[in-house]
Formats: C-alpha cells, structure tokens, sequence
C-alpha cells in the first residue's frame, strides 16, 4: 500500500514537472505578455523597462529557473495582470468551481443512477427507450450551445432564472458558498444543469448497462425466481454491483468537471477559476496559467487516488498493490 | 417575421424584472471586461480607469466630448513652455474626512514610480516631471523635462490618493524617477483592496471587491461637487456579450456597456433605451513597408505595398459604407481621417470613395494587373466585430485581384506577430487617449524610433522624414491654434501618400433601463457617476 | 435485442453476418446508420451540390448579410433557403462545407490516433512486463487529464489550423485506443494458440497483427464510436472557445459558434441550422455506436 502511494505521487510529480516546462516554454513561445497589456501609448523605453519589472528580459531558462526556485519555496509566481500572487487569485476562484462541479455532480448522479438503473430493468419500455433516447440526445448536445439555449428559455423568455453571475455568498465552514442564500442558489440553477447533462446521461449509460448485465446473472434470476420482490433485488443486487464502476466514473468524472466548467463558466459569467484560465490564456499570464494547471493536476491525482482507495473498500477482492498506476 | 415571436414574450420577463427593482437608490452596471486592481497607479486600463474614476479623481477632467475642465484644479496657468502653475480646489474631503492639499498630490506623483510588477505603468506621465514644489497648501508648480501642450489633459490620467491613508510623512517632498522622500511605507496594489487604503476625493466609496464577481461603491456623503445620484453602484463584469445582453434583458442589472450591435434592435423593442456615440477610436488597415515583408505572393519578391499607387487602390477597393451598414448594423462611421472631425488637429478630409474600376487601374498602373496575394492579419477579440470586417475587407480587396488570406487570431498573439512584423497588412484601432491628433500621428504614422519613442506602434514602418519634423515641432508648440494647423498639415501628409488606411469610427453604445440616462463618452468609458435617472 | 439468438440457437453464421443481423434488428440503429451515411454522403458531395463556395471570399457579398431563411441575394439573384450569416455565407453552403470540415477533422484524428493507439497497445499486450507497465503508466496517466483542458492549452499554443487541430485531436485521443486494444489483446495472448504460434518460430509482428489484432477489433469499433462523435463535439467546443479551425473555413462548431453572437439577436438561423447539423450528426453516430455496443458485447449474448 505505501510502496503503492510513493510510486503513484513520484509519477504525479513527474506530470506536473512536464506540464510545467511544457507551459512556460509554450506561452513564451505564444507572445510578449507586455505587448498586450502596455498602454500602446507608450514608448519603447517604457516598454523595456516593463518587460525588466516582469523579469520577461532574462532568457527563458533563467525565468525557469527562478521559476522553479521559487515554487519549491510554495511561491508560484505574480501574476504580471493583477501583481499577486498567482496561487492566491486562484484560491479565491476555486471555491466558486468546486460548489459549480459538486452540485452538478450531485444533480448528475441523484437523477442519473435511478434513470439508468430503471432502463436496464425495462430495456425495451417506452420509458426505458425515452430514457436512453434522452441520454443520447444529453450525451450530443454540444455544451456551449445547450447553455446558451437554456439562458434563452428560463432566464430571457420566461424570465424565472437569472441569466448568469453567482449571486449572493454566504461564508460556510470558512468558504464563500452561494446555494444557502435563494439568490445564490437560483444563480447556480442553471450552469449546474448545463454542466449536469453530459454526466447524467454518461452515468444512466452506465447504470443501465452494468444493470442490464447484473440482472442477466444467474443468481439475480434465481433471486427473482425465489420470488423476492422486484424492489428488494434492485435494492441488494443491482445497486451493490454497480456501485464500484460508478465511484470510479464519480471520480474520475469530477475532475472532467472541473476542467469542463472552462465552458460553462464561460457561458454563464461564472466566476471561477475555468473562466480565470481563459482570461489569463488571453492576456499571457502565464504565472496564473501555470498555476492553474499545477494546481488542476494535483486536483485530478488526489481524486484519483481516493477513487483507488474508495474501490479497495468496496470490493475487498482488490488489492491497491495489484493495481497499476 | 420571426424576431417578433422571440420578442413578445421577452416583454413578460422585462415586468418581473421591474417589480425586482424597487430599491431605485441602487444602481447595478455590467461591465465588459474587470478591473485588474483598485490601485488607480497600477495598470493603465481602461477598465481600471472607467472603475477609478468613481472613487480617485485628477486635478483635471475630460468631458464626454474629451475637452480638459477644471478637476481638483481650480485652474492652471502655463507661467513659460515648461512650467506650470495649478490652483487647487478648497473645501475637498477625503473618504477618511481629511482634507485634500498639494501634498497629497505630490506624494499621489511620487508613488508612481514605486509601484511594483506594473504591467503598463503610468510613469509615461510622470516621467515628464522635472520639478514639483507647493507654493502653499493650494498652490501648485510643476516644471516639465520638455514643451508638452498636452500636459493638463495628461493629468487626468494621475489619480489623486490620500497621502494620509497611505501613511506618508509630514512633509512629501518631490525628486524624479522615485527619489521623493518622506514617502513612508509605500502600500503596493493588493493593498487597495482594502477600504481604508482605496481612500480617494470621488464621489463614490470602496465598499467591497470580489474579484470575478463584483466591485460595489456607496455614496460619499461630503462629495465637493454635490450629493451623488446613487446610494450604492455595483459592477459587474460579465465578459461575453450574450449573457450580458441576457443580464440587462433579464433585469440582473440597470445598464451595459458594448451590448453586441446585433441585439440592438431586439433591446430597444423590449422597451430599453440606447445610446450611443462616435468614439476616438479608428480602425485602420496598416501596409508593411519594408523590402522583405512576409505573407506576399505572385510578385517575384518585390513589395508592392511600397507603391503608394497599390496603397490608394487597396482604399479605392474597400466599400466601407457597406462594412458601416452591413457588419457594423449602423454603429460605425466611414472614416477619411485618424480622429473623427471636429477634434483636435482634424481637417475634415473626405472619405475614399468605393471604387473598384479605379482601384483596378491603379493596380495595372504600378504593374499587377492581375493583382498578388497578401495575408491579413487581424485579432478577433479586441474590436468591435473585428473579423468580421477584416474577412469583409479581404472579399473586397479579392474583387479587384489581391487575393487576400485573413490571419486571425486573439489580441494576444496578434499583438505579438504585429510587432515581430509578422504581416504584410493588418487591420487594427487606435483610440487617441488624449483626443488630440497627435496621438495616432505619434504612434502610428510616425518612423519608428527608440530614442525618440515615436512610432511604437508604426508595424507597417511608414517613415516620412518630412511629416516626422512637422510633427515634433507641433509637439513643442503651446499655441493652440497653431497646433491645430501644424497637425492637419502633417495628417494630410501621411492620408495623401496612403500610409495608412482609415476604415471607420467606432461607435460605442450603451444599453438601459428606459427610466436611466448617459451621456455617450467619446472615449469609450462607462463612468458610473455620469449614470442619472432619467427626467 | 438477445431474444432471437436465444430463440434460435442452431443457425450457424459467421460473427460478422451475425453482428449485421443483429443490428439491423433495432430500427433507431437502422436510422442512426442511415442518416450517418446520407451525412457523410453530403459532406463529401459539398462542392458538387453547394449553391455557393463558402470558402472563397469572391463568392461572398456583405450586402447580402444575415439575410434570414428564404431570401433572395441583392446581387446574384440566388436564392439562400438556409439565411446568410454576417459574411453574407449561404448557411445551406456553409453547413455542407462546415460538415466536411467536421467529419474530417474527426475522421483523420480517428485514423491516426487509432493507428498510434492500436501499435502501442498490442505492443504492449504482447512483450508485457516493464514494456507494457511503462506504456500503460503514460496512457493512465494522459486519459486522467480531462480531454478539453489538454486540447485547450495545445491548441493555445500552436494557434489556429485544420492541422493543428487534428494534432490536438490525436494527442488527446490516442491513449483511448491503446488501452483498449491492451487490454483485448492481453486476454487473447494468454490462450493456448499464440504459445503454438511462437512455437513455430512466427515472426512477432506477424503474431501481433496477424492474431492478436483481429480479436482486438469489436471493442475498437465501439470506442471508436464514442470517440468521433466526442471529438466532432470537441472540435466544436474548441472553437467556441476562440481556439481551432480558421475563420475563413468553418467548421460545423465555428458556424455555430459565430452564430452564437446572433441567437439572442432573432437571427437564430445563423447559430440553430448548424447547431441542428451538428446534434443530428452526433446522434446518428451514437446510436450507430450504442447498438454496437450491445451487439458486439458477448458478455450480452447469452
């Protein structure tokens, strides 16, 4: 177990060391962040002079360098916009995508698994057809679009949904929430269905057919011929055997989440930290840009990492040692 | 016809959203892009600027039309070329309740150059700063390195912060290039978020600033030019134009900046009111004038964008009432100059006209007849509809033979590969900060110099020696009539020889509730405090 | 549906005449497959049957922008059944153009991606031990990296371009691949007849391809399914997000993408035909996929 984990954080380390280099020498490669944030205005001495506060004058490696000189000190940067520290705006964006990617994760496993669970019990019902018709229609819908579709019916036609932003926060366990006040909570309405979709009918995909498999085993069938109610089977069997491939997509989908908040956030003014990415791609700043992805990354890998652990409790035949990275 | 389906029932949505607004003290604007830091010394931003501008003010201001009026200036006299002398106005209060005197205004100078990781700093201004020294508590003299006309419309630029707050001295006393001393501990940017360092003499208070989300002001009660309108603003930045539309339609907030041109016509039918203006912002087409210019093909190596002959064709072709009318739905006027007339150093010249049979003649003339290829570059987020007039340009320059490729990508790497001279011709916009002709000519027109600091931001490389002096002796001159007269000259200069190619003026449009007014700035600016309920 | 094979266990046919059979049993399938071929046939026949060449600016007139549905051009006197957007683009032109664009790019990523992913998989599969842990510890660790954000910053820092974007497509997409052919391929290596095989002194690519391979395919056409219909979606959202093909030659995604300045505006043909191309596309593709799915997987053959 131990040799597993030392073995699974030195390959995450080695990701975000790779990411890192990979960044700073692709934005270097992109543009002159100066070039876009000087007042065209000024002169070509002033422009020298800023790209010297910056540090952007020293040759790359240098900036690496320092870069990383700095970073195994727990500093990652200024960021050359806002001149703080970039971790820092990013841990005031992150709360607000965690909240979006949860809630959207609740909505999507609450409605999906039921949903799913249900078609594969009646896979040639109408129901069980109008279920895996919708989830195919979910699982099409490009996401940006679906968003915009939805601002146009619930909040510009009929008017019951703000249209975007977060709303009112309230502080909850020491973090900025917004689902404990009615205004927050009507703002996270819509981009947490948006961001929902997808993963609700991923999940009733996968409900359904782990359910469909589950129910044609021999002992599911000699269950149901032992005459135990329909519930009760559902209930024991189904649900128990799914559950492993479910944790596992939960997990594994989260972090998908949060990186494909980039475009509902986009979409719905969420402030975020998908839509800080976006703005900080544009401007070049790369600090936060750099960040963001360390930061992502080590996101994913512990999500990862539990999921294993999760899975090693569930189902007692697998050993995390066996498994590989 | 179809957009009246979409529209009726939008009209129910627009009543919940006016029950919601029962609160008329309040006041809730979305803004287009956010402020990056309420330090109003640190980013020189327009976003920055138009949110500053609420709570710092300047010892001048520009109206909505761009002309200096007094600020915390009472008045200014130039006393020679190089000096002047600035009366401060009395009975002005701080947030914290001190009063406003010429130390604030010398440590507010001071602190520029202090400023750290400043990614576009306002030493530019300061820099010009020889000698600052206060007569008494009111009185101010400043001496300029050189002759600089544009110094009181500069100073708009210099917000005003509390030496007090920021824990200066007793006595500020000013050297250059950040050598003042009694400064104290200099607060940096992330300081500002806090309202007891943000404390400047404007007519609204720093409430709070989440960041990504909103920024809100309250009224200052002892503001020296009368109650403001407003017991509380809050802005918002939402960046993409749909949701912002969405926000405004949807009654989130009261006003807009930039609502897309296309949804004008749908805003106005909901029942919201729209104004707009002619801004100083040109978007111009710029021709690279060196013999080794990229992005050229079918001409056996040779520019022939050196020809001003090709130049005056590449006008000729371009029909930009149809770009006006077709891509900009109106929102934009077909430019012949670099500044709209009747601003400062405009000569009225006419626009191009849209003639293609004469464009192609002048093709022949200069010897391609049967036109080149050329690789437009353009960013697609910094302008109004910004592609879509480039790749609208490029169908244009293809009718009479130059088969044109449209290169666009994000200001940022645009801004990038404009100045590396990565293209042959590239559309851009020049918004002259100082409402004064001198700016464009300046930076866009005039050769490219580092010793000078002329032509930044001339990728073309278009150098007219001749236009060159003219210009920097209008630069020198204090006489405004002169000015005036010395500016068209070099202006008209540069338009006769197409080295440069001005398309249109932007138009900026503002979107409201019906029961607000807002005087159109030609700069571009949403100022909150210029927002008043409608009579 | 299982029933019938059920029903009748003693006709004996050849595992692809079966798969055939079977799918043709689900008439959305049959659908799904119809209208994925009637696309594609469209897509390819775009420069034939297009009213207009949306590609080439001369062919373009901006008096004749956001013209809605129906309208007739100022100049040519052409008829746009679909609308115009605001280059004055014939939207039916744009879409048939658009859709070739898409379904290249997904397909050429498709290609190449399986190509890549099917050599480092069997490869794997079949010389095991420190090989096969090395590769599968880089395929885990790329496909724990959500597609988008990977896409995004690559895209990001190569800039616009058909080509660029079939890169990024690859990249993100080949690790799919390689771990389902591994894993198909390393239950079939276990059985008796490949041991024979290296007996007899085969070669071993002659083992891996010619053995292993073919027993790899059924899960591949499934992932594959799920792929391209993933990665015509990504394109899409690529270009959205302000990075993917050029602006002079859109994709179904940047159609929509420019028409999503104009949704809110009445002018929904811009954004909705495309839009309407694109979701029937992808649901075409994944009802071909989700009823192979169920037809090749013998776990549901009993």
């Amino acid at each position: 177990m131990l040799v597993y984990l030392v073995r699974r954080l030195g390959q995450s380390l080695l990701a975000i060391v790779a990411m890192a280099v990979l960044v700073f020498a692709g934005v270097y490669a992109i543009g002159n962040p100066v070039d876009v944030l000087i007042n065209p205005e000024a002169t070509q001495a002033e422009i020298a002079a800023t790209m010297q506060r910056l540090g952007l004058d020293r040759p790359l490696y240098e900036q690496f360098g320092i870069f990383v000189m700095n970073a195994l000190q727990g500093d990652l940067g200024t960021s050359f916009v806002y001149g703080r520290p970039a971790l820092a705006i990013i841990m005031e964006r992150l709360p607000a995508t965690m909240e979006l990617a949860l809630v959207a994760l609740f909505l999507s496993v609450a409605i999906g698994i039921p949903l799913g669970v249900w078609a594969g019990l009646r896979p040639d019902s109408i129901a069980g057809r109008t279920i895996m018709g919708g989830s195919i229609l979910g699982f099409s819908l490009p996401n940006f679009w679906q968003g915009m579709l939805l601002i146009l019916v619930f909040a510009v036609l009929l008017g019951w949904l703000p249209a975007g932003g977060r709303g009112e926060t309230t502080e909850f366990l020491g973090l900025q929430v917004s689902f404990l006040t009615w205004d927050g909570l009507t703002h996270l309405i819509l981009p947490a269905i948006n961001l929902a979709l997808f993963k609700m009918s991923l999940i009733i995909r996968l409900a359904r057919a782990n359910t469909r498999e589950v129910s044609l085993q021999d002992y599911v069938k000699f269950a149901r011929a032992k005459g135990l109610s329909g519930r009760r089977v559902v209930m024991v069997h189904i649900l128990k055997n799914i559950m492993i491939p479910v944790v596992t997509i939960i997990g594994l989908e989260l972090g998908s989440m949060v990186a494909f908040a980039i475009v509902t956030e986009t979409v719905f003014a969420w402030p975020g930290m998908g839509k800080l990415l976006i703005d900080s791609i544009n401007l070049l700043d790369r600090p936060v840009i750099v960040a963001y992805l360390m930061l992502t990354v080590l996101i994913i890998v512990s999500i990862n990492l539990l999921v294993d652990v999760i899975y090693s409790l569930l189902d007692p035949r697998i050993r995390l040692s066996e498994m590989k990275g | 016809m179809t957009v009246k389906t979409l529209t009726l029932p939008l009209a129910a949505g627009c009543l919940v959203a006016s029950l919601a607004q029962a609160h008329a003290q309040e006041l809730s604007i979305g803004l287009k892009s956010e402020a990056t830091s309420m330090d109003p010394h640190f980013h020189q931003l327009s976003t920055n600027i138009q949110v500053g501008k609420n709570i710092f003010e300047a010892l001048t201001t520009q109206d909505a039309v761009q002309k200096v009026t007094p600020g915390l200036a009472e008045s200014w006299e130039a006393v020679d070329d190089t000096t002047w002398r600035f009366k401060l106005r009395k009975g002005v209060k701080f947030h914290d309740g001190s009063d406003f005197t010429a130390r604030d205004v010398i440590y507010s100078f001071c602190r520029v150059p202090l400023v750290q990781n400043s990614p576009s700093a306002y030493t530019i201004f300061t820099g010009g700063i020889a000698e600052m020294t206060a007569e008494d508590d009111h009185t101010l003299i400043i001496k300029t390195k050189d002759t600089n006309p544009l110094w009181p419309t500069e100073l708009w630029s210099l917000a005003i912060i509390s030496a007090n707050a920021l824990g200066a001295e007793e006595d500020v006393v000013f050297a250059p290039d950040g050598e003042c001393t009694g400064m104290g501990e200099v607060p940096q940017a992330p300081a500002f978020n806090s309202p007891d360092i943000a404390v400047g003499t404007g007519p609204y208070k720093l409430e709070s600033y989440t960041r990504g989300s909103e920024l809100t002001v309250t009224r200052f009660e002892d503001y020296w030019g009368g109650t403001p309108e407003w017991e509380r603003v809050v802005m918002r930045p939402i960046t993409s134009d749909g949701p912002r539309v969405a926000a405004l339609l949807a009654g989130d907030v009261d006003l807009i900046e930039s609502p897309p041109i296309q949804d004008l016509p749908r805003i106005e039918e909901a029942g919201f009111s729209v104004v707009d203006a002619l801004s100083n912002r040109i978007i111009y087409l710029h021709m690279q004038q060196l013999d080794d210019a990229p992005g050229i093909g079918g001409t056996d190596g040779k520019n022939p964008l050196q020809d001003a002959r090709v130049r005056e064709a590449i006008s000729l072709s371009i029909n930009r009432e149809a770009i006006a009318e077709r891509i900009m739905g109106g929102y934009a006027q077909p430019a012949g100059e670099l500044l709209p007339p009747p601003m400062f150093g405009t000569s009225g010249r006419e626009v191009d006209p849209y003639d293609p049979e004469r464009a192609k003649e002048l093709l022949a003339e200069a010897g391609y007849p049967d036109g080149f290829t050329l690789n437009l570059g353009t960013p697609n987020d910094r302008y109004i509809n910004d592609e879509q007039i480039a790749q609208a340009v490029a169908q244009m320059m293809a009718r009479i033979g130059i088969q044109t490729t449209v290169d666009a990508t994000t200001a940022s790497q645009f801004f990038s590969r404009r100045n590396a001279l990565e293209f042959p011709i590239y559309m851009a916009g020049w918004g002259a900060s100082s409402g004064d002709m001198s700016s464009p000519l300046k930076s866009l027109v005039a050769t490219y110099d580092e010793t000078t600091g002329t032509g930044t931001t001339n990728a073309g490389r278009y150098s007219n020696p001749e236009m060159d002096a003219l210009l920097a002796e209008a630069m020198s001159t204090i006489d405004d009539a002169k000015r005036d007269e010395m500016l068209q000259q070099a202006e008209t200069m540069v338009l006769d020889d197409y080295g440069i190619i001005p398309l249109h003026y932007e138009q900026t449009v503002w979107a409201m509730k019906s029961d607000l007014s807002y005087e159109p700035r030609v700069d571009q600016y949403t100022m909150a405090r210029e927002v008043k309920k409608a009579e | 549906m299982s029933q019938t094979t059920a029903n009748a266990p003693v006709r004996v046919d050849s595992p692809a005449r079966r798969i055939l059979r079977q799918f043709m049993e689900d008439p959305v399938a049959v659908i799904g497959l119809i209208l994925f071929v009637a696309i594609a046939a469209l897509a390819i026949a775009a420069p034939w049957i297009a009213p207009q060449n949306p590609y080439d600016l001369t062919q373009l007139d901006i008096m004749d922008s956001a013209l809605p549905p129906g309208e007739v051009s100022f100049g040519s006197g052409q008829t746009y059944w679909l609308g115009t957007d605001r280059q004055g683009r014939d939207m039916l032109s744009g879409i048939l153009y658009g859709l070739r664009i898409s379904l290249l790019v997904a397909s050429v990523s498709l290609g190449l991606a399986i190509t890549i992913g099917t050599i480092v998989g069997v490869t794997a599969a079949y010389f095991g031990g420190r090989l096969d842990s090395f590769i599968m510890r880089i395929v885990d660790l790329q496909l724990s990296f959500p597609a988008i954000l990977i896409a995004l910053i690559l895209l990001a820092l190569l800039g616009r371009g058909v080509d660029k974007v079939i890169l990024a497509l690859v990249i993100v997409q080949w690790a799919y691949y390689a771990r389902t052919v591994r894993s198909s391929a390393i239950v079939e290596r276990r059985k008796d007849y490949i041991d024979a095989a290296r007996c007899l002194a085969l070669s071993d690519r002659r083992i891996m391809f010619r053995h292993l391979l073919p027993n790899c395919v059924p899960p591949l056409i499934v992932v594959a399914t799920v792929q391209i219909a993933q990665a015509i979606a990504l394109e899409a959202t690529l270009s959205f997000l302000g990075v993917g093909v050029p602006i002079t030659e859109p994709s179904l995604g940047l159609l929509i993408a420019n028409g999503y300045d104009y949704l809110l505006s009445g002018s929904y043909w811009i954004s909705l035909f495309p839009g309407i191309a694109l979701v029937v596309t992808i649901v075409a593709i994944n009802l071909v996929g989700d009823r192979l799915r169920d037809v090749l997987n013998p776990r549901l053959q009993k």
